[in-house]
């Protein structure tokens, strides 16, 4: 470290922040690939069908497809906000 | 057997094809012959860093519509006899590319009994990315230490294990090989700059070489000469280490300590 290094301003050690960031939304994206191409859709329309009824956030809905042996099941959960309910919490289909 | 190698990496900027032209130079290099093809219709630049573009009299589009034959439109390398560059049309026409016709000039240059066809894709995950990599044996996917790059090239990592003949048909995976280029050891001692175990880490994937940060791969490109010739320079011995790994070799990683700074440029800065 030199004496004139006090005058730069050094950038921030932003590594780890890069890394932890990239993992996440890597296993994220893993996670989607390979599954149908409406489920971003089909999670898109019904927030909106959902947010006729209920203010909830983007976040809130969840849209997931599993493959047991032999079936698949499609899981949606719902958060809605706090003190306000309206219908089911959460609900599942397959 | 001619074996196909897609240089690809989702993002673009990173480094594509100055990796083709010294992965096709070094490949010409240990004795084998090779064609390295530009599929970035509509803006070429591989003839531009092969230092061959005032030589371009027929192109790959025009291979494939059957206006030039493929021995009229292969440039020889001024250096390389067994070397050879298929310049990208400068066409604006995206659809000038076809599957059958890639197919027909990679089946062609396997009768001409070439050892390596180096496939430059363009950026993105468009048609001309598809077709670049679609008929690959191998596949060497370019990253920046950077967000954007990295998760673009987890992106590609899933096409190529997807969207490609052998995955198709079922055939043995592609070889994937990570490069990590433009790396940089002091910033990721700093902390600034993911390492290559971070990147490794993320991608589940290790790295066939990492090229460090280099003012000789800009001096390479103003001269029209692949960096890989360049017999001074960091970057030109990491893609010959490169190479002899892709060819089988083992060898070490080099160039990923940092460079400590003279006196005078400690006490100064720089």
């Amino acid at each position: 470290m030199g004496i004139l290094d006090f005058l730069k301003r050094k950038p921030e050690a932003t590594a780890g922040v890069a890394k932890e960031r990239l993992r996440i939304i890597v296993a994220q994206e893993r996670s989607t690939r390979g599954g149908p191409d409406y489920l971003p859709l089909l999670r898109n329309e019904l927030l909106e069908v959902i947010r006729k009824y209920v203010n909830v956030d983007v976040e809130a809905v969840n849209v997931s497809l599993e493959r047991d042996s032999g079936h698949e099941v499609l899981e949606l959960s719902v958060a809605l906000p706090d003190g306000k309910v309206v219908g089911k919490p959460a609900a599942s289909a397959s | 057997m001619t074996e196909i190698i897609v240089v690809t990496s989702g993002k673009g900027g990173v480094g594509k094809t100055t990796t083709s032209a010294s992965l096709a130079t070094g490949l010409a290099m240990q004795g084998k012959k090779v064609a390295v093809i530009d599929f970035d219709v509509g803006l070429r630049n591989l003839d531009l860093i092969m230092g061959c573009e005032r030589r371009v009299v027929y192109d790959f589009v025009n291979v494939v519509h059957g206006e030039a034959t493929l021995k009229q439109s292969l440039i020889k390398d001024k250096r390389h006899e067994n070397l050879f560059v298929l310049a990208a049309s400068q066409t604006r026409d995206k659809d000038a590319l076809t599957q059958e016709g890639v197919e027909k000039v990679l089946d062609e240059l396997a009768k001409e009994n070439f050892d390596f066809v180096v496939c430059d894709s363009p950026a993105g995950i468009e048609k001309g990315a598809h077709l670049a990599m679609y008929f690959a044996d191998h596949a060497v996917v370019v990253v920046n230490p950077e967000v954007s790059s990295v998760r673009d090239s987890d992106r590609i990592l899933g096409l190529l294990s997807s969207k490609t003949r052998r995955a198709e048909k079922g055939e043995a995976p592609i070889k994937q090989h990570l490069l990590l280029t433009r790396y940089n050891p002091n910033r990721v001692e700093a902390g600034e700059m993911l390492s290559v175990k971070d990147v490794e880490e993320i991608l589940g994937i290790s790295v066939v070489g990492v090229i460090p940060e280099s003012e000789n791969v800009l001096a390479a490109s103003n001269a029209g000469v692949p960096v890989i010739l360049d017999d001074n320079s960091n970057a030109g011995a990491a893609y010959k280490d490169t190479v002899a790994r892709i060819l089988g070799e083992e060898r070490p990683l080099r160039f990923l300590e940092p460079v400590k700074k003279g006196f005078l440029k400690r006490v100064f800065g720089g």
